[in-house]
Protein backbone atom coordinates (compact mmCIF):
# COMPACT_ATOMS: atom_id res chain seq x y z
CA UNK A 1 0.00 0.00 0.00
CA UNK A 2 0.95 3.77 -0.58
CA UNK A 3 1.20 6.68 1.50
CA UNK A 4 -1.55 8.75 -0.13
CA UNK A 5 -2.27 12.01 2.11
CA UNK A 6 0.82 12.87 4.39
CA UNK A 7 0.85 15.98 6.11
CA UNK A 8 3.92 17.17 9.18
CA UNK A 9 3.53 19.61 11.23
CA UNK A 10 0.56 21.53 9.81
CA UNK A 11 -0.56 24.65 11.37
CA UNK A 12 -3.66 26.67 10.36
CA UNK A 13 -4.62 30.15 11.50
CA UNK A 14 -7.48 31.77 10.73
CA UNK A 15 -7.19 35.57 10.91
CA UNK A 16 -4.27 37.78 13.15
CA UNK A 17 -3.98 39.60 16.20
CA UNK A 18 -6.36 39.38 18.97
CA UNK A 19 -9.19 37.09 16.74
CA UNK A 20 -6.89 34.86 15.60
CA UNK A 21 -8.22 30.98 15.95
CA UNK A 22 -5.89 28.32 15.88
CA UNK A 23 -7.73 26.09 13.92
CA UNK A 24 -4.86 23.02 13.42
CA UNK A 25 -1.83 23.16 15.04
CA UNK A 26 1.10 20.16 14.48
CA UNK A 27 -1.03 18.04 12.51
CA UNK A 28 1.17 15.14 11.79
CA UNK A 29 -1.20 12.30 9.84
CA UNK A 30 -0.53 10.07 7.09
CA UNK A 31 -3.38 8.22 5.50
CA UNK A 32 -2.60 4.87 3.10
CA UNK A 33 -4.33 4.18 0.05
CA UNK A 34 -7.49 2.06 0.27
CA UNK A 35 -7.76 2.93 3.98
CA UNK A 36 -10.80 4.45 5.87
CA UNK A 37 -10.35 7.16 8.10
CA UNK A 38 -12.58 8.60 9.96
CA UNK A 39 -11.66 12.26 12.23
CA UNK A 40 -13.65 12.49 15.25
CA UNK A 41 -13.91 15.10 18.05
CA UNK A 42 -16.28 17.91 19.20
CA UNK A 43 -17.53 21.25 17.09
CA UNK A 44 -14.14 23.49 16.96
CA UNK A 45 -11.73 20.71 16.90
CA UNK A 46 -10.31 21.01 13.33
CA UNK A 47 -11.73 18.09 11.58
CA UNK A 48 -14.14 19.89 9.02
CA UNK A 49 -11.01 21.97 8.55
CA UNK A 50 -8.69 19.37 8.29
CA UNK A 51 -10.30 17.87 5.55
CA UNK A 52 -10.71 20.89 4.00
CA UNK A 53 -7.22 21.72 3.79
CA UNK A 54 -6.50 18.53 1.97
CA UNK A 55 -9.18 19.35 -0.51
CA UNK A 56 -7.09 22.62 -0.79
CA UNK A 57 -10.60 24.52 0.10
CA UNK A 58 -8.17 25.86 2.83
CA UNK A 59 -4.45 26.84 3.18
CA UNK A 60 -2.66 25.77 5.72
CA UNK A 61 -0.44 28.51 7.48
CA UNK A 62 2.30 26.03 8.32
CA UNK A 63 4.00 22.61 7.97
CA UNK A 64 3.86 20.52 4.78
CA UNK A 65 0.72 18.31 3.39
CA UNK A 66 0.83 16.61 -0.14
CA UNK A 67 -1.86 14.20 -1.39
CA UNK A 68 -1.22 11.68 -3.78
CA UNK A 69 2.34 12.79 -3.83
CA UNK A 70 1.87 16.74 -5.08
CA UNK A 71 0.32 19.55 -3.01
CA UNK A 72 -3.44 19.51 -2.54
CA UNK A 73 -3.65 22.18 -5.38
CA UNK A 74 -2.17 20.15 -7.89
CA UNK A 75 -4.29 17.06 -6.34
CA UNK A 76 -7.26 19.13 -6.74
CA UNK A 77 -6.38 20.62 -10.11
CA UNK A 78 -5.81 16.64 -11.37
CA UNK A 79 -9.50 15.95 -10.08
CA UNK A 80 -8.00 13.25 -7.52
CA UNK A 81 -11.00 13.43 -4.90
CA UNK A 82 -14.57 13.39 -4.54
CA UNK A 83 -15.85 15.57 -1.99
CA UNK A 84 -19.50 15.09 0.40
CA UNK A 85 -20.57 17.73 2.11
CA UNK A 86 -22.82 18.10 5.39
CA UNK A 87 -25.88 18.82 3.23
CA UNK A 88 -26.38 17.02 -0.47
CA UNK A 89 -25.81 20.45 -2.09
CA UNK A 90 -27.77 19.16 -5.07
CA UNK A 91 -28.66 22.18 -7.65
CA UNK A 92 -32.32 22.34 -7.30
CA UNK A 93 -32.58 23.06 -11.08
CA UNK A 94 -30.83 20.29 -12.16
CA UNK A 95 -32.42 16.66 -12.23
CA UNK A 96 -30.76 13.69 -9.89
CA UNK A 97 -29.35 12.52 -13.19
CA UNK A 98 -28.42 16.25 -14.38
CA UNK A 99 -26.57 16.85 -11.00
CA UNK A 100 -24.58 13.49 -11.42
CA UNK A 101 -23.68 14.54 -14.74
CA UNK A 102 -22.36 18.03 -13.66
CA UNK A 103 -18.88 17.23 -12.48
CA UNK A 104 -18.97 14.87 -16.25
CA UNK A 105 -19.97 18.09 -18.10
CA UNK A 106 -17.31 20.62 -15.99
CA UNK A 107 -14.79 17.81 -17.02
CA UNK A 108 -15.74 17.88 -20.71
CA UNK A 109 -16.67 14.08 -21.42
CA UNK A 110 -19.13 13.03 -24.22
CA UNK A 111 -22.75 12.37 -23.56
CA UNK A 112 -22.35 8.76 -24.27
CA UNK A 113 -20.24 8.27 -21.78
CA UNK A 114 -21.56 10.73 -18.79
CA UNK A 115 -25.09 8.41 -19.67
CA UNK A 116 -23.03 5.71 -19.30
CA UNK A 117 -21.82 6.90 -15.84
CA UNK A 118 -24.44 8.24 -14.70
CA UNK A 119 -26.79 4.90 -15.47
CA UNK A 120 -23.40 3.04 -13.28
CA UNK A 121 -23.48 5.59 -9.96
CA UNK A 122 -27.17 5.90 -9.80
CA UNK A 123 -27.07 2.00 -9.64
CA UNK A 124 -24.04 1.83 -7.22
CA UNK A 125 -26.63 4.31 -4.59
CA UNK A 126 -29.95 2.04 -5.47
CA UNK A 127 -31.33 5.16 -7.30
CA UNK A 128 -31.95 3.78 -10.06
CA UNK A 129 -35.36 4.93 -11.57
CA UNK A 130 -35.22 8.81 -9.95
CA UNK A 131 -33.34 9.54 -12.78
CA UNK A 132 -35.96 12.81 -13.94
CA UNK A 133 -36.70 13.62 -10.18
CA UNK A 134 -36.23 16.90 -8.86
CA UNK A 135 -33.98 16.84 -5.72
CA UNK A 136 -37.34 18.46 -3.54
CA UNK A 137 -38.82 15.10 -4.75
CA UNK A 138 -36.51 12.89 -3.37
CA UNK A 139 -35.93 12.08 0.83
CA UNK A 140 -33.16 13.51 2.80
CA UNK A 141 -31.10 10.34 2.81
CA UNK A 142 -31.79 10.07 -1.05
CA UNK A 143 -30.95 13.62 -1.75
CA UNK A 144 -27.35 12.86 0.41
CA UNK A 145 -26.99 9.32 -2.04
CA UNK A 146 -27.11 11.07 -4.94
CA UNK A 147 -24.40 13.33 -4.12
CA UNK A 148 -22.36 10.37 -3.29
CA UNK A 149 -23.34 9.33 -6.87
CA UNK A 150 -21.96 12.82 -7.68
CA UNK A 151 -18.38 12.76 -6.14
CA UNK A 152 -18.44 9.11 -7.42
CA UNK A 153 -19.21 9.58 -11.14
CA UNK A 154 -15.66 10.46 -11.98
CA UNK A 155 -14.21 7.97 -10.66
CA UNK A 156 -11.77 10.13 -8.51
CA UNK A 157 -9.11 8.12 -6.24
CA UNK A 158 -10.38 9.49 -2.94
CA UNK A 159 -13.88 9.97 -1.33
CA UNK A 160 -13.51 13.07 1.29
CA UNK A 161 -16.60 13.25 3.22
CA UNK A 162 -17.81 16.11 5.97
CA UNK A 163 -20.22 14.55 8.42
CA UNK A 164 -22.37 13.38 5.33
CA UNK A 165 -25.02 11.87 7.44
CA UNK A 166 -25.31 14.36 10.52
CA UNK A 167 -28.67 15.94 9.49
CA UNK A 168 -30.06 12.50 8.89
CA UNK A 169 -32.35 10.62 11.58
CA UNK A 170 -30.48 7.55 13.28
CA UNK A 171 -32.08 4.80 11.07
CA UNK A 172 -31.44 6.09 7.32
CA UNK A 173 -28.26 6.83 8.79
CA UNK A 174 -28.03 2.90 9.83
CA UNK A 175 -29.10 2.26 6.50
CA UNK A 176 -26.61 4.66 4.65
CA UNK A 177 -23.49 3.19 6.33
CA UNK A 178 -24.16 -0.44 5.89
CA UNK A 179 -24.48 1.08 1.53
CA UNK A 180 -21.08 3.37 2.32
CA UNK A 181 -19.40 -0.38 3.71
CA UNK A 182 -20.35 -2.19 0.65
CA UNK A 183 -19.49 0.76 -1.55
CA UNK A 184 -16.17 1.15 -0.69
CA UNK A 185 -15.72 -2.67 -0.44
CA UNK A 186 -16.57 -2.38 -4.43
CA UNK A 187 -14.65 0.69 -5.38
CA UNK A 188 -11.57 0.21 -3.20
CA UNK A 189 -11.43 4.43 -2.52
CA UNK A 190 -9.31 5.28 0.10
CA UNK A 191 -12.16 7.51 2.32
CA UNK A 192 -11.40 10.31 4.68
CA UNK A 193 -14.31 10.81 6.69
CA UNK A 194 -15.76 13.21 9.44
CA UNK A 195 -18.00 12.69 12.07
CA UNK A 196 -18.91 13.29 15.78
CA UNK A 197 -20.67 9.88 15.75
CA UNK A 198 -18.38 7.44 17.62
CA UNK A 199 -20.48 4.18 17.01
CA UNK A 200 -20.68 5.56 12.92
CA UNK A 201 -16.94 6.17 13.17
CA UNK A 202 -16.29 3.00 15.01
CA UNK A 203 -18.61 0.95 12.73
CA UNK A 204 -16.97 2.36 9.61
CA UNK A 205 -13.44 2.86 9.65
CA UNK A 206 -10.15 0.96 9.52
CA UNK A 207 -8.56 3.80 11.63
CA UNK A 208 -9.78 6.60 13.73
CA UNK A 209 -7.80 9.64 14.36
CA UNK A 210 -9.25 11.32 17.49
CA UNK A 211 -9.06 15.41 17.59
CA UNK A 212 -9.16 17.73 20.56
CA UNK A 213 -10.06 21.32 20.41
CA UNK A 214 -8.46 24.94 20.70
CA UNK A 215 -6.10 24.54 19.23
CA UNK A 216 -7.56 21.41 17.21
CA UNK A 217 -4.79 18.59 17.34
CA UNK A 218 -4.82 15.08 16.64
CA UNK A 219 -5.00 13.30 20.54
CA UNK A 220 -4.94 9.56 19.20
CA UNK A 221 -5.10 7.59 16.23
CA UNK A 222 -7.08 4.03 16.89
CA UNK A 223 -6.87 0.82 15.16
CA UNK A 224 -9.91 -0.23 14.15
CA UNK A 225 -9.18 -3.75 12.87
CA UNK A 226 -12.87 -5.36 12.87
CA UNK A 227 -12.46 -7.12 9.77
CA UNK A 228 -14.08 -6.95 6.40
CA UNK A 229 -17.80 -8.17 7.42
CA UNK A 230 -19.45 -5.67 9.27
CA UNK A 231 -23.19 -6.34 10.00
CA UNK A 232 -24.80 -4.03 11.80
CA UNK A 233 -25.12 -6.35 14.63
CA UNK A 234 -21.21 -6.28 15.12
CA UNK A 235 -22.30 -2.79 17.21
CA UNK A 236 -23.13 -5.02 20.02
CA UNK A 237 -20.07 -7.07 19.89
CA UNK A 238 -17.44 -6.74 23.07
CA UNK A 239 -14.75 -6.18 20.50
CA UNK A 240 -16.59 -3.35 18.82
CA UNK A 241 -17.63 -1.67 22.19
CA UNK A 242 -13.83 -1.53 23.30
CA UNK A 243 -12.75 -0.19 20.73
CA UNK A 244 -15.95 2.25 20.70
CA UNK A 245 -14.74 2.72 24.74
CA UNK A 246 -11.02 3.74 23.80
CA UNK A 247 -12.35 6.36 21.57
CA UNK A 248 -14.01 7.57 24.11
CA UNK A 249 -11.60 7.26 26.61
CA UNK A 250 -9.15 9.47 24.03
CA UNK A 251 -11.89 12.10 23.87
CA UNK A 252 -12.27 12.24 27.27
CA UNK A 253 -8.37 12.65 27.83
CA UNK A 254 -8.27 15.21 24.85
CA UNK A 255 -10.84 17.40 27.10
CA UNK A 256 -13.36 16.62 24.88
CA UNK A 257 -15.87 16.17 27.37
CA UNK A 258 -15.35 19.93 29.42
CA UNK A 259 -17.01 23.17 28.74
CA UNK B 1 -60.28 23.30 7.62
CA UNK B 2 -61.74 22.16 4.12
CA UNK B 3 -59.98 22.48 1.38
CA UNK B 4 -62.18 24.12 -2.06
CA UNK B 5 -61.39 23.15 -5.29
CA UNK B 6 -62.23 24.55 -9.37
CA UNK B 7 -64.78 26.74 -9.60
CA UNK B 8 -66.01 27.17 -5.86
CA UNK B 9 -62.18 27.79 -4.96
CA UNK B 10 -61.75 30.72 -7.79
CA UNK B 11 -65.06 32.09 -6.55
CA UNK B 12 -64.54 32.18 -2.90
CA UNK B 13 -60.83 32.52 -3.30
CA UNK B 14 -60.56 35.25 -5.91
CA UNK B 15 -63.73 36.49 -7.56
CA UNK B 16 -65.48 37.47 -4.13
CA UNK B 17 -62.80 38.70 -2.16
CA UNK B 18 -61.76 41.33 -5.35
CA UNK B 19 -64.82 41.97 -6.33
CA UNK B 20 -65.76 43.20 -2.62
CA UNK B 21 -62.24 45.53 -3.02
CA UNK B 22 -63.61 46.84 -6.81
CA UNK B 23 -67.21 47.38 -5.37
CA UNK B 24 -66.24 49.51 -2.31
CA UNK B 25 -63.72 51.44 -4.32
CA UNK B 26 -66.76 52.34 -6.53
CA UNK B 27 -68.82 53.55 -4.09
CA UNK B 28 -66.40 55.98 -2.87
CA UNK B 29 -65.22 57.44 -6.34
CA UNK B 30 -69.11 58.16 -7.02
CA UNK B 31 -68.94 59.91 -3.48
CA UNK B 32 -65.91 61.91 -4.19
CA UNK B 33 -67.31 62.88 -8.03
CA UNK B 34 -70.50 64.27 -6.21
CA UNK B 35 -68.42 66.30 -3.91
CA UNK B 36 -65.86 67.37 -6.01
CA UNK B 37 -67.59 68.49 -8.61
CA UNK B 38 -70.77 69.66 -6.49
CA UNK B 39 -69.42 72.95 -6.75
CA UNK B 40 -69.47 73.83 -9.89
CA UNK B 41 -73.19 72.93 -9.98
CA UNK B 42 -74.20 75.21 -6.97
CA UNK B 43 -72.04 78.22 -8.99
CA UNK B 44 -73.94 77.29 -12.04
CA UNK B 45 -77.67 77.26 -10.61
CA UNK B 46 -76.42 80.80 -8.18
CA UNK B 47 -75.55 82.04 -11.44
CA UNK B 48 -78.55 81.78 -12.96
CA UNK B 49 -80.39 82.50 -9.88
CA UNK B 50 -82.26 79.00 -9.93
CA UNK B 51 -82.59 76.70 -7.43
CA UNK B 52 -81.75 73.20 -7.62
CA UNK B 53 -82.66 69.62 -5.86
CA UNK B 54 -79.90 67.94 -4.45
CA UNK B 55 -81.31 64.56 -6.74
CA UNK B 56 -80.63 67.02 -9.27
CA UNK B 57 -77.57 67.94 -8.22
CA UNK B 58 -76.18 64.47 -8.61
CA UNK B 59 -77.56 63.98 -11.41
CA UNK B 60 -75.30 66.99 -12.91
CA UNK B 61 -72.42 66.28 -11.30
CA UNK B 62 -72.12 63.08 -12.52
CA UNK B 63 -72.82 63.62 -16.33
CA UNK B 64 -70.57 67.08 -16.63
CA UNK B 65 -68.56 67.64 -19.69
CA UNK B 66 -65.33 68.82 -18.10
CA UNK B 67 -65.86 67.67 -14.72
CA UNK B 68 -62.81 67.89 -11.99
CA UNK B 69 -63.07 63.90 -11.18
CA UNK B 70 -65.00 62.31 -13.89
CA UNK B 71 -67.37 59.29 -12.31
CA UNK B 72 -66.74 56.20 -13.43
CA UNK B 73 -69.51 55.27 -16.20
CA UNK B 74 -68.01 58.54 -17.49
CA UNK B 75 -64.49 57.01 -17.66
CA UNK B 76 -65.87 53.57 -18.98
CA UNK B 77 -67.96 55.10 -22.05
CA UNK B 78 -64.77 57.19 -23.17
CA UNK B 79 -62.40 54.15 -23.20
CA UNK B 80 -65.14 52.47 -24.45
CA UNK B 81 -65.48 55.17 -27.76
CA UNK B 82 -62.15 55.57 -28.54
CA UNK B 83 -61.21 51.57 -27.94
CA UNK B 84 -63.63 49.88 -29.93
CA UNK B 85 -65.84 52.51 -31.71
CA UNK B 86 -62.99 54.29 -33.70
CA UNK B 87 -60.50 52.08 -36.20
CA UNK B 88 -57.24 51.83 -34.08
CA UNK B 89 -55.04 53.72 -37.05
CA UNK B 90 -57.24 56.78 -36.39
CA UNK B 91 -55.46 59.72 -33.61
CA UNK B 92 -58.36 59.57 -31.87
CA UNK B 93 -58.22 55.72 -30.91
CA UNK B 94 -57.14 55.09 -27.43
CA UNK B 95 -55.23 51.16 -29.31
CA UNK B 96 -53.24 53.29 -31.09
CA UNK B 97 -51.97 55.40 -28.88
CA UNK B 98 -51.55 52.74 -26.01
CA UNK B 99 -49.54 50.28 -29.00
CA UNK B 100 -47.03 53.90 -29.33
CA UNK B 101 -46.23 53.16 -25.78
CA UNK B 102 -46.49 49.71 -25.68
CA UNK B 103 -44.05 49.07 -28.51
CA UNK B 104 -41.20 51.74 -27.05
CA UNK B 105 -41.76 50.46 -23.48
CA UNK B 106 -41.32 46.97 -24.63
CA UNK B 107 -38.03 48.15 -26.30
CA UNK B 108 -36.85 50.16 -23.43
CA UNK B 109 -37.97 47.08 -21.12
CA UNK B 110 -35.65 44.90 -23.62
CA UNK B 111 -33.13 47.14 -23.08
CA UNK B 112 -32.77 47.62 -19.57
CA UNK B 113 -33.04 44.09 -18.99
CA UNK B 114 -30.02 43.90 -21.32
CA UNK B 115 -28.01 46.30 -19.60
CA UNK B 116 -29.26 45.23 -15.92
CA UNK B 117 -28.05 41.64 -16.23
CA UNK B 118 -24.77 43.06 -17.67
CA UNK B 119 -23.95 45.47 -15.04
CA UNK B 120 -24.48 42.88 -12.77
CA UNK B 121 -22.50 39.92 -14.22
CA UNK B 122 -19.49 42.70 -14.26
CA UNK B 123 -20.02 43.90 -10.80
CA UNK B 124 -20.39 40.20 -9.31
CA UNK B 125 -16.70 39.36 -11.62
CA UNK B 126 -15.19 42.51 -10.15
CA UNK B 127 -14.64 44.32 -6.85
CA UNK B 128 -13.09 47.12 -8.36
CA UNK B 129 -16.43 47.57 -10.37
CA UNK B 130 -18.76 46.93 -7.60
CA UNK B 131 -17.07 49.41 -5.56
CA UNK B 132 -16.93 52.41 -8.73
CA UNK B 133 -20.36 51.41 -10.46
CA UNK B 134 -22.76 50.82 -7.94
CA UNK B 135 -22.63 53.91 -6.29
CA UNK B 136 -23.06 55.48 -9.77
CA UNK B 137 -26.03 53.57 -10.52
CA UNK B 138 -28.04 54.14 -7.49
CA UNK B 139 -27.37 58.15 -8.14
CA UNK B 140 -28.92 57.28 -11.14
CA UNK B 141 -31.98 56.90 -9.70
CA UNK B 142 -31.76 59.62 -7.44
CA UNK B 143 -32.50 62.10 -10.24
CA UNK B 144 -35.80 63.19 -11.36
CA UNK B 145 -36.66 61.26 -13.91
CA UNK B 146 -38.93 64.33 -15.13
CA UNK B 147 -36.06 65.83 -15.17
CA UNK B 148 -33.67 63.84 -17.22
CA UNK B 149 -36.38 62.96 -19.73
CA UNK B 150 -36.49 66.27 -21.70
CA UNK B 151 -33.07 66.46 -21.80
CA UNK B 152 -32.58 63.18 -23.38
CA UNK B 153 -35.33 63.74 -26.06
CA UNK B 154 -34.20 67.69 -26.55
CA UNK B 155 -30.50 66.59 -27.15
CA UNK B 156 -31.48 63.29 -29.07
CA UNK B 157 -33.28 64.81 -31.21
CA UNK B 158 -30.73 67.89 -32.25
CA UNK B 159 -28.74 65.07 -33.42
CA UNK B 160 -31.14 63.50 -35.31
CA UNK B 161 -32.91 60.62 -33.01
CA UNK B 162 -36.54 60.98 -32.60
CA UNK B 163 -39.34 58.94 -32.50
CA UNK B 164 -39.37 55.50 -30.91
CA UNK B 165 -36.26 54.84 -29.42
CA UNK B 166 -35.31 58.57 -27.09
CA UNK B 167 -38.79 57.30 -25.26
CA UNK B 168 -37.15 53.72 -24.94
CA UNK B 169 -34.36 55.01 -23.34
CA UNK B 170 -35.60 56.74 -20.83
CA UNK B 171 -37.26 53.38 -20.13
CA UNK B 172 -34.64 51.89 -20.30
CA UNK B 173 -32.83 54.62 -17.91
CA UNK B 174 -35.39 53.34 -15.29
CA UNK B 175 -35.59 49.91 -16.20
CA UNK B 176 -32.22 48.46 -15.56
CA UNK B 177 -31.84 49.87 -12.27
CA UNK B 178 -34.26 46.84 -10.59
CA UNK B 179 -32.57 44.15 -12.92
CA UNK B 180 -29.36 45.33 -12.04
CA UNK B 181 -29.88 45.48 -8.63
CA UNK B 182 -31.83 42.21 -8.56
CA UNK B 183 -29.08 40.32 -10.74
CA UNK B 184 -26.13 41.12 -8.34
CA UNK B 185 -28.12 39.42 -5.20
CA UNK B 186 -29.30 36.65 -7.80
CA UNK B 187 -25.62 35.85 -9.18
CA UNK B 188 -24.57 36.09 -5.46
CA UNK B 189 -26.81 33.65 -4.46
CA UNK B 190 -25.74 30.17 -4.52
CA UNK B 191 -24.29 29.48 -1.13
CA UNK B 192 -20.68 28.35 -0.19
CA UNK B 193 -21.02 24.82 -0.79
CA UNK B 194 -22.42 25.09 -4.26
CA UNK B 195 -19.31 27.08 -5.06
CA UNK B 196 -17.26 24.75 -2.96
CA UNK B 197 -18.22 21.83 -4.87
CA UNK B 198 -17.40 23.61 -8.04
CA UNK B 199 -13.66 24.48 -7.30
CA UNK B 200 -13.55 20.50 -5.96
CA UNK B 201 -14.07 19.87 -9.24
CA UNK B 202 -11.11 22.53 -10.93
CA UNK B 203 -13.93 24.06 -13.04
CA UNK B 204 -12.74 27.71 -15.13
CA UNK B 205 -14.90 30.81 -13.89
CA UNK B 206 -17.05 30.62 -17.09
CA UNK B 207 -18.55 27.24 -15.84
CA UNK B 208 -18.98 28.56 -12.40
CA UNK B 209 -21.29 31.39 -14.45
CA UNK B 210 -23.00 29.05 -16.79
CA UNK B 211 -23.67 25.81 -14.62
CA UNK B 212 -24.34 27.79 -11.01
CA UNK B 213 -24.39 31.59 -10.99
CA UNK B 214 -26.63 32.32 -14.11
CA UNK B 215 -29.22 29.03 -12.97
CA UNK B 216 -29.36 30.32 -9.32
CA UNK B 217 -30.19 34.19 -10.30
CA UNK B 218 -33.19 33.07 -12.68
CA UNK B 219 -35.85 33.46 -9.72
CA UNK B 220 -34.03 36.95 -8.90
CA UNK B 221 -34.18 37.78 -12.52
CA UNK B 222 -37.97 37.53 -12.95
CA UNK B 223 -38.53 39.41 -9.58
CA UNK B 224 -36.99 42.38 -10.63
CA UNK B 225 -38.20 41.94 -14.33
CA UNK B 226 -41.59 42.29 -12.88
CA UNK B 227 -40.84 45.84 -11.31
CA UNK B 228 -39.36 46.87 -14.70
CA UNK B 229 -41.69 46.53 -17.10
CA UNK B 230 -44.38 48.32 -14.89
CA UNK B 231 -41.40 51.49 -14.80
CA UNK B 232 -40.28 50.76 -18.29
CA UNK B 233 -43.96 52.03 -19.21
CA UNK B 234 -43.88 54.71 -16.81
CA UNK B 235 -40.83 56.10 -18.59
CA UNK B 236 -42.22 55.92 -21.77
CA UNK B 237 -45.03 57.82 -20.73
CA UNK B 238 -42.70 60.58 -19.14
CA UNK B 239 -40.73 60.53 -22.64
CA UNK B 240 -44.34 60.93 -24.69
CA UNK B 241 -44.63 64.34 -22.83
CA UNK B 242 -41.88 66.95 -23.83
CA UNK B 243 -42.26 65.65 -27.56
CA UNK B 244 -45.19 68.35 -27.90
CA UNK B 245 -47.77 65.48 -27.13
CA UNK B 246 -47.63 64.17 -30.45
CA UNK B 247 -49.16 60.27 -29.55
CA UNK B 248 -48.81 57.25 -26.85
CA UNK B 249 -50.61 57.80 -24.07
CA UNK B 250 -48.26 60.53 -22.17
CA UNK B 251 -49.61 62.62 -25.34
CA UNK B 252 -53.22 62.22 -24.23
CA UNK B 253 -52.54 62.80 -20.36
CA UNK B 254 -50.89 65.70 -21.76
CA UNK B 255 -52.91 67.35 -24.16
CA UNK B 256 -56.38 66.29 -22.13
CA UNK B 257 -54.51 68.80 -19.50
CA UNK B 258 -54.27 71.42 -22.12
CA UNK B 259 -57.92 70.94 -22.91
CA UNK B 260 -59.22 70.36 -19.36
CA UNK B 261 -60.30 67.30 -20.74
CA UNK B 262 -60.69 65.37 -17.84
CA UNK B 263 -61.69 62.36 -19.06
CA UNK B 264 -59.80 61.81 -21.63
CA UNK B 265 -57.11 61.67 -19.19
CA UNK B 266 -58.86 59.42 -16.86
CA UNK B 267 -59.34 57.31 -19.85
CA UNK B 268 -55.67 57.57 -20.93
CA UNK B 269 -55.05 56.63 -16.86
CA UNK B 270 -56.36 53.51 -16.69
CA UNK B 271 -55.81 52.43 -19.76
CA UNK B 272 -52.32 52.67 -18.49
CA UNK B 273 -53.03 51.03 -15.26
CA UNK B 274 -54.71 47.81 -17.39
CA UNK B 275 -51.24 47.59 -19.95
CA UNK B 276 -48.97 47.81 -16.77
CA UNK B 277 -50.83 45.15 -15.36
CA UNK B 278 -51.12 42.75 -18.19
CA UNK B 279 -47.26 43.21 -18.41
CA UNK B 280 -46.44 42.60 -15.27
CA UNK B 281 -48.67 39.50 -15.62
CA UNK B 282 -47.37 37.69 -19.13
CA UNK B 283 -44.27 38.61 -16.76
CA UNK B 284 -45.86 36.24 -14.22
CA UNK B 285 -46.51 33.77 -16.55
CA UNK B 286 -43.46 32.96 -18.26
CA UNK B 287 -41.69 33.08 -15.20
CA UNK B 288 -44.01 30.20 -13.58
CA UNK B 289 -43.18 28.36 -17.19
CA UNK B 290 -39.63 28.75 -16.73
CA UNK B 291 -39.64 27.75 -13.17
CA UNK B 292 -41.59 24.92 -13.48
CA UNK B 293 -39.21 23.58 -16.09
CA UNK B 294 -36.34 24.38 -14.16
CA UNK B 295 -37.93 22.28 -11.08
CA UNK B 296 -38.10 25.48 -9.16
CA UNK B 297 -41.33 25.49 -8.85
CA UNK B 298 -42.63 23.30 -6.39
Amino acid sequence: MSVVIEAKGLDLTFGTGEGAVHALADIDLSIESGEFVSLIGPSGCGKTTLLRVIADLEKPTGGTISVNGVSPEEARLARAYGYVFQAAALYPWRTIAGNISLPLEVMGMSKAERQQRIAKNMELVNLTGFEKKFPWQLSGGMQQRASIARALSFDPDMLLMDEPFGALDEIVRDHLNEQLLKLWAQTKKTVVFVTHSIPEAVFLSTRIVVMSPRPGRIHEVIDCDLGDDRPLDIRETPKFLEIAHRVREGLRLGHSYED
Amino acid sequence: MLERRGFSALLYDRIVPIGVVVAVIVVLWYGFAVLLNAQFERDQAARAKTEITTSQLIERTLSQDRPLLPAPHQVVSEIWDTTVMKKITSKRSLVYHGWITLSSTLLGFLMGTVLGISLAVAIVHSKVLDRSLMPWIIVSQTVPILAIAPVIIVVLNAIGISGLFPKALISTYLSFFPVAVGMVKGLRSPDVMHLDLMRTYNSSAAQVFWKLRWPASVPFLFTSMKVAVAISLVGAIVGEMPTGAVAGLGARLLSGSYYGQTIQIWSALFSAAVLAAVLVMLVDLVSRIVLRRMGMAQ
